[in-house]
């Protein structure tokens, strides 16, 4: 087999294990009501982590995705409340912000040279300082809008629902999947991450393309803020603190390579299921406290991480001695 | 020697000019903000109020310095102090004296370090993404120890590290001063600053030029969980209980950019401790100062990434070569006059 699918095909393989134990312990948790909360409770988690696949296979990252997330609720309730905009209009207006915010942050990044880490921390400050500003106390969201989108769902046999939000991450994810491996862009963006040199020397245009990843992961975040807006109906300043590194994890759990230049957006899908699925059996198990999730979640990264490196080494080794 | 006071009076100068500038414009803002009090044996005041409240993000800048010099990041310091305040709350409430507790939490904080060193030295890990694990585990483990609850304590000997006063000053400053200092000495007077410079610069290269790289990696990062240790003992005694949720929160972010806005490169190589104690100084005054002078809370965080963004443009190769183009001739003197120094 490649080498390049055996992270993806451990965590397939560990979802499977693990929700096959789940089963084994709580049988309900087989049906498609639970499959479909899952979708749904980690619908903005996913849509967000899309962004960061792109982000961190160009071999950067972004810390502000979370804050973003929050400024997009905000600005939201803001907005409904204040003028009588309809909020599809709105929603344009979120996604057009943080999508040149984002371009804004890739931009710094190439022409000042400065690391991902400390422009998009900045981002981070400056995306959660406007929340504050707009507003500091969490509002409510009560335009009819709201209601009818949240009423729309598709129904599995066995009374599972695939809400619109649900069903949203589903096509954001499909759609990861065909920018990354069918156009010119996904395959300069793992060009990228296999090294800015050798990528330019190909002939791959490092800034344009830094810039529209840094753009795509605003215009994700914005998306993901709309979806939180409609999980939760309402904007809070102080909401989705630390999503940044659940976006992360569930990148890294997902098989892509934290140097760049290799992983699939379809594993992160897996990454996020596998995150979701902890919560759940926290749930349903009842003792367990919820400080459990952080623990796993952390030692699953740890173990990918190790699986990573033992990777790089024998494919290395390979290559040595080809 | 004087050479020496000289090229430091260089270095420091933009952080010192900066924290001048924002205290005059604190003062202006509130006028009685440089009074000083002496009530009880201790000073009181804006400016010692300053000092204290920013020790948490002073003592992980000298442990962050240390790490960012050798071309690392520490992002679980946060998670450490959550984990460190816990044990030693954990500790102090299940019987043990305070010697014992403290001992036993600053030994968490170094093992804590040790777990990232030996990622990041021995597994070859990339350093944000070894000390992640620990950042989102770290709160978890905190929780774990204090079962979920904020366990409060009220052990007069460990209060008094958060709320006691020494000579006039309040603990808390008298430690990360003492500790600066300790830090300071031990990495100039002798070659260890170097060898960390050495190994920031080209890990490879000082490997080969006989620089035991793994060891100091691995020393780095135990430095950066002690002082993360000490600054969570703070946090605890300043609030009289352990908040796995609350303790620490965010520091990381804090401590890196005291770090930065001292002047030390993320890219690794040349560092300076005392930079990095007056960016957390900054940083701090920028905290306070917003409160005293009335600004509302909210653009805080507006001010401090108007900050980082100012510092990265200046600080930008692409700037620096732009600038030394446009003073070229005064450039050329000053390596002269710093060769003729030499």
């Amino acid at each position: 087999m490649n080498p390049r699918y055996l992270p993806l095909t451990a965590t397939v393989a560990i979802f499977l294990i693990a929700y096959a134990v789940c089963i084994a312990q709580y049988p309900n948790m087989l049906s498609t009501r639970v499959i479909g909360n899952l979708l749904t409770d980690n619908a903005f988690l996913g849509i967000a982590a899309v962004g960061m696949t792109f982000v961190i296979l160009s071999g950067g990252i972004d810390l502000s995705i979370g804050a973003v997330i929050a400024f997009t609720g905000v600005f939201l309730a803001v907005l409904l409340q204040a003028t009588s905009i309809h909020p599809l209009a709105a929603f344009v207006l979120a996604l057009l912000v943080t999508t040149a915010f984002g371009a804004l942050m890739g931009a710094i990044i190439h022409h000042l040279e400065m690391p991902p880490f400390i422009v998009t921390l900045a981002g981070m400050f400056l995306a959660r300082g406007m929340a504050f500003v707009l507003s500091i106390e969490s509002i409510p969201i009560k335009h009819p809008f709201y209601a009818t989108l949240k009423g729309l769902y598709y129904k599995l046999p066995g009374g599972g629902r695939i809400t619109l939000i649900g069903g949203l991450m589903l096509l954001v994810f499909a759609a990861g999947i065909l920018i990354a491996h069918r156009t010119r862009f996904g395959a300069n963006v793992y060009a990228l991450g296999g090294g800015v040199a050798t990528a330019r020397l190909m002939g791959v245009p490092i800034g344009g393309t830094t810039i529209g990843i840094y753009a795509l992961s605003g215009f994700l975040a914005g998306l993901s803020g709309i979806v939180f807006s409609l999980y939760t109906s309402a904007g809070y300043s102080l909401a989705t603190v630390g999503v940044e590194l659940d976006a992360i994890a569930a990148v890294v759990i997902g098989g892509t390579l934290l140097t760049g230049g290799s992983g699939f957006v379809a594993g992160t899908l897996v990454g996020i299921l596998i995150q979701g699925l902890i919560q759940t059996y926290i749930t349903f198990d009842g003792s367990l406290s919820s400080w459990w999730t952080k623990i796993l979640i952390g030692l699953l990264l740890f173990i990918f991480i190790l699986l990573q490196k033992g990777l790089i080494h024998v494919t290395d080794r390979k290559r040595r001695y080809a | 020697m004087s050479a020496s006071v000289k090229s430091h009076a260089v270095r420091l100068f933009p952080q010192v000019a900066a924290l001048a500038v924002i205290l005059v414009m604190v003062s202006i803002a509130f006028p009685g903000f440089f009074r000083l009090e002496m009530q009880n044996g201790r000073l009181y005041g804006s400016l010692i109020d300053i000092l204290n409240r920013g020790a948490p993000v002073a003592l992980l800048a000298i442990g962050m310095t240390v790490v960012i010099a050798t071309k690392g990041i520490d992002l679980s310091v946060g998670a450490v102090m959550a984990i460190c305040g816990a044990v030693a709350a954990a500790c102090i409430t299940s019987g043990y004296g305070l010697v014992a507790t403290l001992i036993v939490t600053l030994g968490t904080g170094i093992l804590c370090g040790l777990w990232n060193g030996i990622l990041v030295a021995v597994l070859d890990i990339q350093p944000i993404i070894a000390t992640l694990v620990l950042m989102v585990a770290g709160r978890g483990i905190a929780q774990l120890i204090t079962e979920g609850a904020i366990l409060t304590f009220n052990d007069a000997g460990l209060i008094f590290i958060g709320s006691g006063s020494f000579l006039g000053l309040p603990m808390p400053v008298v430690i990360w001063l003492v500790f600066g200092i300790v830090v300071a000495l031990l990495v100039r007077r002798t070659a260890l600053g170097m060898l960390i410079e050495a190994l920031g610069v080209n890990r490879r290269a000082a490997m080969l030029s006989g620089v035991s790289t793994g060891v100091l990696l691995i020393a780095a990062y135990m430095l950066s969980g002690l002082c993360a240790a000490i600054a969570g003992i703070i946090a605890a005694a300043d609030i009289r209980g352990a908040d796995a949720n609350n303790a620490g929160l965010w520091l990381e972010l804090d401590a890196i950019l005291a770090v930065v806005v001292g002047g030390t490169s993320l890219l690794g190589g040349r560092f300076s401790i005392a930079a990095s104690l007056l960016g957390a100084l900054i940083i701090q005054s920028i905290n306070t100062g917003i409160l005293l002078s009335g600004f509302p809370p909210e653009f805080n965080l507006i001010i401090k990434a108007a900050i980082i963004v100012m510092i990265l443009v200046i600080q930008s190769p692409r700037a620096r070569t732009a600038f030394a183009f446009l003073s070229r001739p005064k450039a050329a003197e000053e390596t002269k006059t710093e060769q003729e120094a030499k």
